[in-house]
């Protein structure tokens, strides 16, 4: 246990220390939807019925930009070498990595989304709604991209291999996030079972990615 | 704690590395007190064998096991492994890092302040990695050996890019190591500056 503390406390002090790339992530989601209602044009209703398809999309682009540094950068300099001997089974290390890195990265987003959409003239209750379901599907993004990170480590390709991976992965994802969304805004009924599903995909993602992600790891060390 | 002797042992071990045959039919022994030194040309599987032993390459044939430790754990999670490249982050300082591998490999441990003393960076404690040349850097991993108690020690190339006084420093630590009862398989084209055991691989004699 107090190993996994430790490398959560290092995960996240290396990103939030200059160099680390915590701040990547949020700011292409920043820059993503604030570009978008220029190129879309002052229509405002446009951009309300718009709205949460494109927090959705800017959270989505701005977890996979950051997701590939995952294991990369402990591969690179050896310490994935010694977690993998260290006496902490490699899956609780990896669940462990992945909830640094949401509470680094995907937290943000949502922090950042109430202030986004107002650019985008969602009003408060809906904004936070949007909030709500990245809240419930971002670690899903987290733990799928994760195993798409392991394995661009294991199979030596870069992070191009990792989109290619983990968009397939990710879809369902962005469908019941942006259908739970746009219910809040819409039709505040809808709302609830594409949110459930949100949630029972983290869950399920909770479950199976650290699996994943240690069986490419072991089996692509060399 | 059991109190037999330890000894490592690998037999029959056969390495193929992306479809090309390293080592095969390898044979070894380590004994605590005598340290095994592994020398061979460049390529000859010198640090393969240092990552098989640490769990780290799968063998193709052949295991390795380790008498008188602890029979729970593999031998892997018995060693430290100091390789070439040195698990250092260069965001946090020295200190931060050596902390961090003490809580992370788990085990027995002794104080991080007595760890860089014996490795001579105590002066620098709070300088950020990053800022470290590379025998520091070196030392730095070296004090991590000290910092957890593992029986095994996997050394490739440790006196490396260390200076006269660090690979004497070096060869302390390791006869420290062995009169503790350790066990230690290195690496080397360097003299290790301890009386070792050779190990020769990659001669195609046999």
């Amino acid at each position: 246990m107090t190993a996994l503390i430790a490398l959560l406390r290092r995960d996240i002090q290396v990103a939030l220390r200059i160099g680390g790339g915590a701040l990547i992530g949020v700011l292409f989601f920043l820059i993503v939807v604030v570009l978008m209602p220029f190129a879309v044009g002052p229509d405002l209703a446009l951009l309300k019925k718009l709205g949460p398809a494109i927090l959705w999309l800017g959270a989505l682009l701005a977890s996979l930009l950051t997701l590939d540094r995952l294991f990369a950068a402990d591969h690179d300099d050896g310490s994935l070498d010694l977690l993998t001997m260290s006496r902490t089974p490699l899956e609780l290390v990896c669940l462990t990595k992945a909830v640094a890195h949401w509470l680094v990265a995907g937290l943000p987003l949502i922090v950042a989304t109430p202030i986004l959409g107002l650019l985008l003239n969602l009003d408060g209750d809906a904004t936070m709604a949007v909030a709500l379901t990245l809240l419930a599907g971002t670690p899903a993004l987290t733990f799928t991209g994760m195993i798409g990170a392991a394995l661009a480590v294991a199979l030596r390709r870069g992070g191009l291999l990792l989109a290619v991976l983990v968009l397939p992965l990710s879809i369902p994802v962005l469908i019941f996030g942006v259908a739970a969304s746009n219910a809040a805004v819409l039709e505040p009924a809808g709302f609830g079972a594409p949110l459930s599903i949100l949630f029972a995909l983290s869950l399920a993602g909770l479950v199976i990615g650290p699996l994943a992600a240690a069986a490419s790891l072991r089996h692509g060390l060399d | 704690m059991g109190r037999a002797v330890m000894r490592l042992t690998g037999s029959q071990l056969r390495c193929v590395r992306g479809g090309r045959e390293i080592f095969a039919r390898l044979d070894f022994t380590a004994d605590a007190g005598e340290p095994l030194a592994v020398v061979g040309a460049n390529g000859a599987g010198k640090t393969s064998l240092l990552r098989l032993i640490a769990g780290l390459i799968a063998p193709a044939g052949g295991q390795v096991t380790f008498a008188g430790g602890d029979d729970d754990l593999s031998p892997a999670e018995q060693a430290h492994y100091l390789g070439h490249r040195d698990a250092l982050k260069s965001a946090l300082s020295v200190t931060e890092n050596l902390a961090f591998w003490r809580a992370a490999l788990g085990g027995e441990a002794t104080d991080i302040d007595t760890a860089l003393n014996a490795v001579g960076l105590d002066h620098i404690a709070q300088l950020p990695a990053a800022y470290l040349s590379a025998g520091q850097r070196r030392r730095l991993s070296i004090a991590r050996l000290l910092a957890v108690k593992r029986p095994i020690w996997l050394l490739d190339e440790p006196t490396s890019s260390l200076d006269a006084n660090g690979q004497a420093m070096m060869a302390d630590l390791m006869r420290d190591h062995l009169a503790g009862g350790g066990v230690i398989v290195a690496a080397t084209h360097l003299p290790l500056g301890i009386a070792a055991r050779e190990l020769r691989i990659g001669e195609r004699v046999s």
